[in-house]
């Protein structure tokens, strides 16, 4: 023990930690914090390089859902719209046919009361013209019956057959 | 006998102490590793440590003695 | 890139064991005389152990019988009793016995096993007792710029030079290039490994410049002293202590009220022992953690040189029983191993000072949940 501290050099030790403090300030001044700092530097632009790339992979991955719901949409507006289409042809078509439905309904109505009122014309005219004809036809038979009495009765048989056939 | 020879004496039980410490030490690390492999750097550093802090205990009584 | 570090590695330290081994082979001695006997060996490795004033390379006698010394004499600042002194090492004339006695601002210094003495007044020689212990000079205040100081001067300026040319590519490049690149995954290492689990979170980034410079420093000086060039600085005992206690200031100035309450007044235990707990918890933050973290440094690294160079020495000591091709190839062997285990040594010592310096600062600033 006494050997080793007879070794001991105080001056040494002196020398030594005053070389030692210059050489800690000195490398922490010129080279440990420069150092430490870049690469600190260099681990956090690795880190927000990444993170980048992550939220731009998110983002991609946002910007695809969005794409294909976009297409969904796309898609279902385009199926709405041609059902809303053929839903309107059909309407149009159901529409036409009510419409001539109801058009040649009037229209035959139409013609049926004209002609119910021609024929009623017609019949009343003709009712009139058989009056008038029997009215005739008596006065023939009357004339007939004052000369021949059977000769007028087959007048009056055969103006009867005759009116019968008009 | 001389006072020299004691103190080679003293010397031999350090390195003896201080040889079986050792051994256990490394022993009981290589177990460790064996046993869990994931955890062998952790088991390195704290078995270099303790063989470390055993190491400057046999130096020191190795000068005492000197 | 990993294998051309691999390969770097590998060339840094083939480099290393062959220059080691080269060098020392051909510097058997440092202060004159041969090297060849046990007792010889071991006083010229206590030798490399300790810090010297000036840096010699190798030596060797030329032809004329004359001792030649190959390397430069550094600066001797002393602090004696007629106040501030300074001369170059080379004044000495490489002498480390006492013999040689310089005289500067009316004092007389000399030398003695790497340390400087001053010669009382009115002594003009050195006088030992029967232990080799000078009788009539005392220590003196020596703030040299010794070998250990100088190298730690050259790992610092190394160390400014990288990795601010580091902190300088950033300002143009994201990622730097050339030898700023291994450097950085090194700081990346220190930060995520150490400090950050260590301290947590919330805290790591203040003491991250302080872990990294002492991990950097440790680990380069602990390289430099596996080169041939003779530097033991992380082993010697003032640069591990003046390291320990600067950990010790900055985990008990940063320390919280809870670090404080749980070493002086520990909740939980019963009222009685927590006196007593207190005791030995300030022993433990004062005293055993510095003590540990300088002792096992210290400890480390000196052995690692005294093994290396023992097993170098073998080439010497075995010459006789084994032969010059046998000792040699032994010691070559061996030496080249421990080598290897001493480069790895030296980024595990580097690794577990910064680590326990983590681990303590951790301690003082963790929040705890209050129970």
């Amino acid at each position: 023990m006494d050997k080793l501290l007879n070794d001991f050099s105080p001056g040494l030790f002196v020398v030594s930690t005053i070389l030692l403090l210059g050489l800690i300030f000195l490398m922490v001044k010129f080279a440990w914090k420069p150092i430490l700092n870049s690469l600190n530097e260099r681990e956090e632009g690795i880190q927000s390089a990444l993170d980048a790339a992550e939220s731009a992979k998110l983002e991609m991955q946002n910007l695809q859902a969005d794409n294909a719901n976009l297409l969904k949409e796309a898609r279902a507006e385009r199926e709405s719209m041609l059902k809303e289409a053929r839903e309107l042809k059909n309407k149009m078509i159901e529409d036409a046919k009510t419409e001539a439905q109801t058009q040649a309904n009037t229209m035959i109505e139409q013609a049926q009361a004209a002609i119910d009122s021609e024929k009623k014309a017609a019949m009343a005219e003709l009712k009139s013209h058989v009056a008038g004809l029997s009215v005739d036809i008596a006065e023939k038979v009357v004339r007939q019956e004052l000369s021949n009495k059977d000769k007028q009765l087959a007048l009056v048989e055969s103006l009867l057959g005759e009116a019968k056939l008009n | 006998m001389e006072p020299v020879t004691y103190n080679l004496i003293g010397a031999g039980l350090i390195v003896i102490g201080a040889g079986i410490g050792l051994g256990q030490i490394g022993g009981k690390a290589m177990e460790g590793i064996a046993r869990q492999p994931e955890a062998t750097g952790k088991i390195q550093t704290a078995m270099i440590i303790i063989a470390a802090l055993l190491e400057g205990l046999a130096f020191g009584a190795l000068f005492l003695g000197k | 890139m990993k294998v051309a570090k691999q390969t770097f590695k590998f060339f840094v330290v083939a480099c290393m064991f062959f220059m080691s081994n080269l060098a020392i082979a051909e510097t058997p001695n440092n202060d004159g005389g041969q090297v060849d006997t046990k007792k010889e060996v071991e006083e010229y490795i206590l030798h490399h152990i300790q810090d010297s004033h000036d840096f010699s390379l190798y030596s060797y006698t030329n032809d004329a019988g004359e001792r030649k010394h190959v390397g430069f004499p550094l600066p001797v600042i002393l602090w004696g009793s007629n106040g501030l002194t300074t001369f170059m090492s080379s004044e000495f004339h490489h002498n480390d016995d006492g013999h040689v006695i310089v005289e500067k601002n009316g004092s007389k210094f000399t030398k003695i096993h790497s340390k400087i003495y001053e010669l009382d007044a009115g002594a003009s020689k050195v006088a030992f007792d029967e232990t080799h212990h000078a009788t009539n000079a005392h220590k003196v205040l020596d703030f040299s710029i010794t070998k250990s100081a100088f190298g730690i001067l050259v790992i610092g300026l190394l160390m400014l030079l990288w990795f601010s040319r580091l902190a300088r590519q950033y300002k143009t490049k994201k990622i730097p290039t050339g030898f700023a690149r291994v450097l950085e995954p090194l700081v990346l290492y220190v930060r995520d490994e150490i400090a950050r689990p260590n301290i947590g979170e919330k805290h790591y980034r203040r003491f991250t410049g302080y872990l990294l410079t002492v991990f950097f420093f440790i680990w380069l000086l602990n390289l430099l002293g596996l080169t041939p060039l003779g530097f033991n600085v992380t082993g010697q005992l003032a640069v591990t202590a003046c390291l320990a206690i600067f950990t010790l200031i900055i985990y008990t100035v940063s320390g919280n009220k809870d670090y404080w309450m749980h070493i002086l007044w520990m909740p939980g235990v019963p009222v009685l022992i927590r006196p007593v707990l207190a005791i030995i918890e300030l022993a433990g933050a004062l005293v055993i953690k510095p003590f540990s973290l300088l002792v096992r440094l210290f400890a480390n690294i000196s052995a690692g040189h005294i093994v290396v160079m023992s097993l170098i020495a073998i080439m010497f000591t075995l010459k006789e029983s084994l032969g010059v091709v046998g000792a040699t190839g032994l010691s070559l062997v061996l030496s080249f191993f421990i080598t290897l285990i001493e480069v790895l040594v030296a980024f595990l010592q580097a690794y577990i000072f910064t680590m326990l310096s983590a681990l303590f600062i951790g301690m003082a600033v963790a929040e705890h949940e209050h129970h």
